[in-house]
């Protein structure tokens, strides 16, 4: 499906959490609570200014980088494009050192040289956010060649969006993927708008998982919604990587409740749109409703893991707001490693 | 221990030396292993180490420069043999926005070797670009471009101990310039000049195919009595302004030969940062011999129109000196 008008998973849209043991789906929660934090927090701080340079809010999409990142371990690596809190905070980094980089703090994790785009963190697998459009799967196969060579049983996830699925670079990561059968989890997060061109106006064919189903490896589309569906579609594409079947290509049906930019105020889609959205089809609401339902979670079990979630970004703020600025003597270190020599004038 | 060889040989024992001795050293492109690239650059690597060392890929730049990339942030130090240098432009993403920025966000070295041919020859325009000015533009880029089968051979095994990507250029009318190359641990530096012939007139700073015209036009100038001092840069990020402007301070005189498209090339920053050092010490303008402004022309009359030669440097070094006599005590 191109457009993100229709219900994808059937009439009473309810997660299955069949074989999902309560204490992980919980820890879902928790993750994608955290997530959904960090950027209410972050965001009116941008808007504001605090946060230099804006950001890309991954707001209604959190499912898909905890579905994945929960079939994931720290030698597993992860590369994300743009959008990347979600997928950041899901493969494990600190919120702290992710707020420091946003504010510009010598504490971030690139010194403040790199901004929301360039997070990065290697010890927990997560190779970076990337600001162009399909470069993020580009490392993410680098990553899956290095694991191949080494033959040391993990694998990679990259992620790229719907626009990236209109780059030429895409689809020969794809291709060599799929040639050289290399452990990859290749996950477009299909949110329905490039910026702010609708995947309608922008797309030949039926669909995104259709082109890859072209390069001979299996494509699936799944609910983006459904952390417990993009965790099972991970999980296979997770095993066939390590057991040396090569890549899959998973097509996640998601929505950003909030705009490209933060603050922004598109024309280009309708309240109601976004109001339908967000009444039916918040991955988090749909996740708390099924734990609710299996009797795992109540309104006071909620509540305490809602308030788990504040303590960090409300830590993560704090440890931003009193690191040091980065000392603009230091501008021009650690380019390469070898000395450039490069000269700079009277 | 060394022996007489050509550039594209030499290189390529310098590669299967390296990756003997480390096996996280991987070489990927297209037509290497049965073929030996297009260049004879990995000519039997592929049957001394294997297809997994030395691969195969789809013509998909910016997927090899990618793979390269991400492997070399995980631990490999992966050779991405374009053939041609003129084929980065499908991979300029990879090269520019993602290889050479790792370092600088996250400490995260990024061991790539990027290799290809640069420089002017038949086959149009397409095959042809000087691209070697364009690389050296970019922060967290290293760049090289050997003249001499030894360079080819030191300067490769240096890139593939070092941490930084590096573009290793290849100029095509060198692949069998035939001349001793080093042994197993002979490496060279990167940013360091060679004096390739002393003299006592004027400064004549090149690199990669023009380094033979000038030292053939310093043959011819000698017999006139005129000692020039022929400096080939070898690597042109990191550029060794050093050992320029100490033979500048001696010689009081520089002309820059390249065969690059003069504007906006090394030779104009060279020139630039001599004026601004040593003004008062020149006797002449830094002069430039460098290619008219043009795309690569087919007919080998166009080409020849095209490209500089021994003539343009000799001419251009009796120019300085002519300006020099004019301002220097007899």
């Amino acid at each position: 499906m191109k457009t993100h008008t229709a219900p994808v998973t059937g009439p009473d849209a309810g997660i299955d959490l069949a074989g999902i043991p309560a204490a992980e789906a919980l820890a879902w929660l928790a993750r994608m609570l955290l997530i959904r934090e960090f950027e209410s927090t972050a965001g009116p701080l941008a808007v504001a200014g605090a946060i230099p340079g804006g950001m890309h809010a991954a707001t209604g999409q959190e499912a898909v980088a905890v579905g994945v990142a929960s079939v994931l371990g720290p030698l597993d690596v992860v590369a994300a494009p743009h959008r990347s809190h979600h997928i950041a905070l899901a493969k494990g980094m600190d919120p702290r050192v992710m707020m420091a980089e946003l504010f510009g703090k010598a504490a971030g994790c690139a010194g403040g040289r790199g901004g929301h785009m360039h997070l990065a963190d290697f010890g927990v697998g997560f190779d970076g956010s990337n600001g162009i459009v399909g470069g993020a799967l580009g490392i993410a196969l680098g990553a899956a060649f290095a694991q191949s060579y080494r033959r040391d049983g993990h694998c990679s996830a990259g992620f790229f969006g719907d626009g990236g699925a209109n780059t030429g670079r895409v689809w020969e990561f794809v291709n060599l993927a799929a040639t050289w059968r290399l452990p990859l989890i290749i996950v477009c997060e299909n949110n329905g708008y490039a910026v702010e061109t609708r995947i309608s106006d922008a797309m030949a064919g039926d669909t995104i998982a259709g082109r890859a189903a072209g390069f001979g490896l299996p494509a699936v589309q799944v609910d983006g919604q459904d952390v417990a569906a993009v965790h099972r579609a991970a999980q296979q594409a997770a095993d066939r990587a390590r057991g040396g079947d090569g890549p899959t290509f998973i097509e996640a049906l998601t929505y950003r409740l909030l705009g490209h930019d933060i603050g922004e105020r598109g024309a280009y889609r309708t309240a109601e749109e976004v109001e339908w959205w967000q009444v039916n089809r918040d991955p988090i609401a749909r996740l708390k409703a099924a734990l609710q339902l299996s009797g795992d979670l109540d309104e006071t079990g909620y509540g305490k893991l809602a308030a788990d979630a504040a303590g960090p970004v409300q830590e993560a703020v704090r440890f931003a707001q009193a690191a040091l600025l980065p000392d603009p003597a230091t501008v021009a270190e650690g380019v390469t490693g070898l000395p450039l020599k490069v000269r700079t004038g009277p | 221990m060394s022996s007489r060889t050509t550039l594209s040989r030499a290189y390529r024992d310098g590669l299967a030396e390296e990756m003997e001795r480390d096996p996280s050293i991987v070489v990927l492109g297209t037509d290497l292993y049965e073929r030996g690239g297009h260049w004879a650059q990995v000519t039997g690597l592929g049957q001394q180490f294997g297809r997994d060392r030395v691969r195969n890929a789809p013509i998909s730049e910016a997927a090899m420069v990618a793979a390269g990339a991400g492997a070399a942030m995980n631990g490999l130090r992966p050779v991405v043999d374009l053939n041609f240098l003129d084929f980065a432009f499908g991979a300029m993403d990879e090269i520019v926005n993602q290889a050479a920025k790792a370092r600088y966000w996250w400490k995260r070295p990024v061991p790539l070797v990027v290799r290809g041919t640069t420089g002017f020859a038949g086959g149009g325009a397409q095959h042809n670009n000087p691209v070697e000015t364009w690389f050296s533009h970019v922060p967290g880029l290293l760049v090289a471009m050997p003249s001499t089968p030894a360079d080819a051979k030191g300067l490769i095994k240096t890139a593939l101990r070092g941490d930084d990507p590096v573009i290793f250029c290849m100029h095509k009318m060198l692949t069998g310039a035939r001349g001793e190359a080093g042994g197993p641990d002979d490496l060279v530096p990167f940013g360091q000049a060679a004096i390739r012939r002393p003299g006592r007139d004027v400064t004549v700073v090149t690199y990669g195919v023009m380094v033979r015209k000038a030292l053939a036009a310093a043959e011819r100038l000698a017999g006139d009595g005129i000692e020039i001092e022929v400096i080939d840069l070898r690597t042109l990020m990191p550029l060794d302004l050093d050992l320029v402007e100490e033979s500048v301070r001696r010689t009081r005189a520089l002309v820059v030969a390249a065969e690059d498209y003069r504007h906006g090339s090394v030779g104009a920053e060279i020139a630039a940062e001599l004026q601004e050092t040593l003004f008062g010490e020149l006797d002449a303008p830094v002069l430039r011999i460098g290619a008219r402004f043009v795309p690569v022309p087919h007919s080998p009359v166009l080409l020849d129109a095209l490209i500089p030669g021994e003539a343009d440097v000799e001419r251009a070094v009796r120019e300085a000196l002519t300006i020099a006599s004019a301002r220097r005590p007899r």
